[in-house]
């Protein structure tokens, strides 16, 4: 008997003290120094107190993570936090009830949350009409021009000053080819930032209802004369090899790394990238604009990733979860995030804070793309793009965009099948989750 | 004859091959069952909602231009990688069973590609070829004048996807010719020679045909490995594009499903790719196998 005792005891011992901290799981998709830096976080979140632990767990690429999520959620086994890219975003908000949206979760949680502290073209992303933030912002981006100094020398441009006008850029990028480069600019992501970010920086709708903020009955609308004329002067410069098309998604920047193009559109989050590879000096400039449009330049939207939260745990967990995001949002962790990755700081504390450091005394770049997010206060058009099956209009835009440069169809056709063909899966969406 | 082993008692054949049967039913039927029923929905991602439209998901893969543009780039492809993986293989095969120098590490060197993963030789290629950074595309432009651009090119990007898919599958073919060339009887071979058939003749009336089971069964792994196991190389190579132009059917189904989650959609494509295996099998038993001299 006196066996049992002590076992009974020491059982109890061991649950005990298991159920005094609580362990939650945070699915990611952030690989290489980005994984180390989450793993870093989650450490440091860890160290800090004694109750809660994070477990980040990566999950491969955006697409694997949100499936893995998506499936482990069938399977009731759903991680507490999980990072969707911004393209899922109109799918998991209508995933009304697999996710906790998180101003809920940090208003029962009284933890102290002020959506207002944040960057308002972020957090607008992932808020409804309302304002209320349904998820927490993670990694957020936004597009940029990158321009070789060196390409300028030698093309007879002053290195200091980036083309600001489209007019401009143009005749930039034919003399960086005639002073003898391949070509002169090249540009990733043409569906976020020739489309999306054009839209929101010329303050012109990309959909109907606010770009799809206001309801699944959005359409798109970009077959607007402006975007058609811009398609356009970036296919004849593909004509004469001004442009050259370096692939979908991020596979065009090698072309700026090795030299081949003296300007190059991408993403912040490339900047830490650029740095390691680029063998010359280059400059972070806003998006050029037209400048016959009124109110041009407005402000760029992000791109990314946020962190979304499982319906169905336990309190404790969700106290946990609540917790580790008020310390993701303090200024000494968002610094540490934004000076390591290169993507943004999501308040504007952590702003003030990064610059207080005088990281941009020797990062110039980032801060040009803070500032191109803070340009204006946003507008329904430039607050960010919220559509079901997102991804799949994407991939529309970049299929029809290589038929526009193999000649197989025109500009203006193009533009319109990408609209039409995009229509016809917001309706397939809309008739799922209306 | 050899006699037919009898097992003592009626149970044990059976349990002997359950382990198998579990295998198939878990990973075959039940995937097969379940995709067959999802077929027929339109479902949210997360099980939340699911509408049963009966067979518009089919109706819709073939009223749908693109499904059919799919449907023929992967004939195109699975037979130009069967073609293309097998003519060479036995090329190589016959030179090497010849009396040469090094054979056996020429022999090696044959079958080293197999061991790279497909996904492995896709990169490979695809580096090779990258019009910004590649060898071979600074080659071709800079001596041949060939502008490389698989990025916008379907010819160049059907081109490098068959080469990378075939590439791999040369060195299966290989080992399983020289396997067949190798019992090919010598004194056949010999005493045609010496009745004055010349080496071309020689081997298509002679070992061709002595060779054929191999090539029969060669023929049908080549074209599984075409239609189904190349998702891989046009994964990593040319995710489809330019355009749509190299959707082949795997990888259509597995966009649309696991990417785009369109899993009524997806079911549907993968119930009729399963139609397409079944037929393309019975096909080759019933029609080509007769013709087949073993």
């Amino acid at each position: 008997m006196k066996k049992f005792a002590i076992l009974a005891l020491a059982l109890a011992l061991i649950a005990s003290s298991a159920f005094a901290q609580t362990t939650i799981e945070f699915w990611h998709a952030m690989a290489g120094k980005n994984d180390e830096m989450v793993r870093s976080i989650a450490d440091k979140f860890n160290a800090s107190q004694k109750d809660y632990k994070v477990v980040p767990v990566f999950k491969g690429s955006y697409s694997e993570c949100m499936n893995a999520g998506i499936a482990a959620f069938r399977a009731n086994a759903a991680p507490a936090i999980i990072q969707v890219y911004e393209v899922g975003t109109a799918t998991m908000m209508a995933a009304k009830g697999a996710v906790k949206p998180v101003y809920q979760l940090m208003a029962e949680n009284s933890e102290k949350f002020d959506p207002k502290a944040y960057i308002p073209t972020i957090t607008g992303y992932y808020s409804t009409s309302k304002g209320e933030m349904l998820s927490m912002p993670f990694n957020s981006s936004t597009a940029v021009m990158y321009y070789s100094k060196e390409a300028f020398k030698k093309a007879g441009l002053d290195p200091e000053k980036a083309p600001a006008t489209w007019p401009e850029f143009f005749e930039a990028a034919k003399k960086i080819k005639a002073a003898g480069y391949e070509g002169g600019f090249t540009t990733d992501w043409i569906s976020w930032i020739q489309l999306e970010n054009f839209s929101a920086w010329h303050n012109v709708p990309f959909g109907t209802r606010n770009n799809g903020f206001d309801g699944l009955d959005t359409q798109l609308v970009f077959n607007s004369p402006l975007v058609i004329r811009h398609l356009q002067n970036i296919y004849d410069q593909s004509k004469n090899k001004v442009f050259i098309y370096g692939g979908r998604e991020g596979k065009a920047q090698p072309l700026f790394q090795t030299g081949q193009v003296g300007m190059c559109f991408a993403s912040i989050g490339s900047y830490g990238n650029m740095k390691a590879t680029c063998k010359f000096d280059f400059g972070v400039a806003m998006l050029p604009y037209y400048p016959d449009v009124p109110n041009a330049p407005q402000n760029s939207i992000i791109g990314g990733a946020s962190l979304w939260v499982f319906q169905g745990k336990s309190k404790a967990e969700y106290k946990a979860v609540a917790e580790f995001f008020s310390f993701l949002s303090t200024p000494e962790i968002q610094s540490y995030w934004h000076t390591n990755t290169g993507y943004l700081p999501i308040t504007t504390a952590a702003y003030e804070y990064t610059k207080a450091q005088g990281f941009y005394k020797t990062n110039p770049g980032p801060e040009v793309a803070i500032q191109q997010l803070l340009k204006k206060a946003p507008t329904g058009n430039s607050m960010g793009i919220r559509f079901g099956n997102f991804n799949i209009i994407r991939e529309i835009e970049d299929q029809v965009w290589e038929d526009i440069l193999a000649g197989k169809i025109s500009v203006k056709d193009g533009v319109n099948k990408m609209v039409q063909d995009g229509n016809k899966t917001l309706r397939d969406f809309e008739r799922l989750n209306k | 004859m050899a006699k037919q082993y009898e097992f003592p008692s009626k149970g044990l054949p059976y349990l002997l091959v359950l382990p198998q049967m579990v295998i198939v039913f878990l990973f075959f039927f039940w995937p097969s069952a379940q995709a067959i029923w999802q077929s027929f929905f339109l479902q949210d991602p997360f099980g939340g909602r699911t509408i049963f439209v009966g067979f518009e998901n089919y109706t819709k893969l073939f009223k749908d231009p693109d499904d059919w543009a799919s449907f023929s780039v992967s004939v195109a492809f699975a037979v130009s990688v069967t073609l293309s993986a097998m003519v060479i293989a036995c090329f190589l095969a016959v030179q090497a069973n010849k009396r040469i120098r090094f054979q056996s590490f020429y022999k090696t060197m044959m079958i080293w590609p197999y061991a790279v993963a497909t996904l492995v030789a896709g990169v490979l290629w695809l580096f090779m070829f990258n019009p910004n950074v590649g060898v071979i595309a600074w080659f071709l432009k800079a001596r041949l004048g060939i502008e490389w651009n698989h990025l916008l090119n379907f010819n160049h990007a059907f081109i490098l996807i068959t080469a990378s898919a075939a590439w791999k599958q040369i060195s299966y073919n290989f080992v399983f010719f020289l396997a067949g060339l190798q019992s090919v009887p010598d004194q056949l071979v010999e005493a045609a020679a010496i009745d004055g058939a010349s080496p071309t003749k020689r081997f298509w009336k002679i070992i061709f045909p002595m060779l054929s089971p191999t090539t029969f069964y060669l023929l049908i792994m080549n074209l599984v490995y075409g239609f189904f196991e190349t998702f891989p190389v046009v994964h990593q190579v040319t995710a489809g594009g330019p355009g749509k132009s190299t959707h082949i059917l795997v990888y259509k189904a597995w966009r649309d499903g696991v990417i785009n989650l369109d899993l009524g959609g997806s079911s549907a494509q993968s119930v009729v790719l399963m139609i397409l295996v079944i037929a393309l099998t019975v096909f080759q038993f019933r029609f080509i196998e007769r013709k087949v001299t073993y």
